[in-house]
């Protein structure tokens, strides 16, 4: 599987997602600096980490939006490739339209860093395969800005379309209906506000991550 | 020219710095503040050709994010 990890100033889960990825494929990904304004040829995945990229100037990921190599990114979320934004990777895919809605401010104030419970909404998406539908894993979250809104209309389609992947399993940091993570309509965009890259290896304490790469790998890895 | 744009959670969107603030103000023992809403101030220096249509565009493709926020533009100073 080829994959891409794109780096903007200040990602700081660039490597985490890396090395989760090359734990996973077995094939490092290629790291993308922000100014460029193509990605490699071929690729199985694009993934835009967490961190704190322009450090959150104007809002949390609108700088790293507007930067060259989103474009790119677009432009390959509109072939079909599949992209996984995770935290800050999340709000820039917001920011990009990519994905709807918005991430705004904890509603506790507070940065929220800890493991949470979530339940799989939906395991038919290349990134949730490895899933059961209504299963619960543990996976942790670090942000200050994972507060999911949307206007109710955009909340009632999302829902009805199956595009909500993962929920929150209690109060997180007062997202509506406790999504966690969404889907693009086509289901190949995917962003999410906990690390799966965190949990992909004992020494993290915990695994259930790890089948979120495993099942993208056997997804991209079917014979078309 | 200067031109001001501010930038506000739009009405009914949840906002949490506005809540502490007001939570602070109260606990100096500042009574009356009913509610407290915290926006953005961006000024920006721009060449008299900038037409308040190309303003409006920077608000809508940068300045603001409209799924969460309004904006508005006040033109304060004509240059000299």
């Amino acid at each position: 599987m080829r994959s891409a990890v794109i780096v903007f100033p200040g990602s700081n889960c660039d490597r985490d997602m890396a090395e989760a990825l090359k734990l996973v494929t077995g094939r490092p990904p290629e790291m993308v600096w922000h100014r460029e304004s193509g990605l490699p040829d071929r690729l199985d995945l694009v993934a835009i980490p967490g961190g704190f990229s322009y450090g959150d100037y104007l809002r949390s990921g609108a700088m790293a939006a507007q930067s060259p190599v989103m474009r790119a990114v677009r432009e390959a979320a509109e072939r079909g490739v599949p992209i996984l934004g995770v935290c800050n990777g999340f709000q820039v895919l917001t920011e990009t339209h990519l994905l709807p809605g918005a991430l705004m401010r904890n509603a506790g104030i507070s940065f929220v860093c800890r493991d949470v419970a979530l339940r799989v909404e939906n395991s038919q998406s290349v990134f949730t395969s490895g899933y059961e539908a209504g299963e619960e894993i543990v996976i942790p979250v670090a942000h200050h800005d994972g507060n999911y809104q949307a206007d109710p209309e955009t909340l009632d389609r999302l829902e009805g379309e199956g595009r909500v992947a993962f929920r929150y399993v209690g109060e997180c940091n007062g997202s509506a209906r406790d999504i966690a993570g969404i889907l693009n309509p086509a289901g190949n965009v995917l962003g999410m506000m906990p690390h799966p890259e965190r949990a992909v290896e004992a020494a993290h304490g915990r695994t259930d991550g790890r089948r979120l790469f495993e099942g993208l790998l056997e997804a991209v890895s079917q014979p078309a | 020219m200067k031109t001001r744009v501010y930038v506000t959670l739009k009405n009914g969107v949840l906002d949490p710095q506005g809540k502490a603030i007001h939570h602070a103000l109260e606990g100096l023992g500042f009574g009356g503040v009913k509610d407290v809403r915290a926006g953005k101030l961006i000024e920006l220096d721009l060449d008299p050709g900038v037409t308040e249509d190309e303003v409006d565009e920077m608000c809508r493709k940068l300045l603001a994010n409209t799924v969460i926020e309004n904006y508005r533009i006040e033109r304060t100073e004509r240059a000299a």
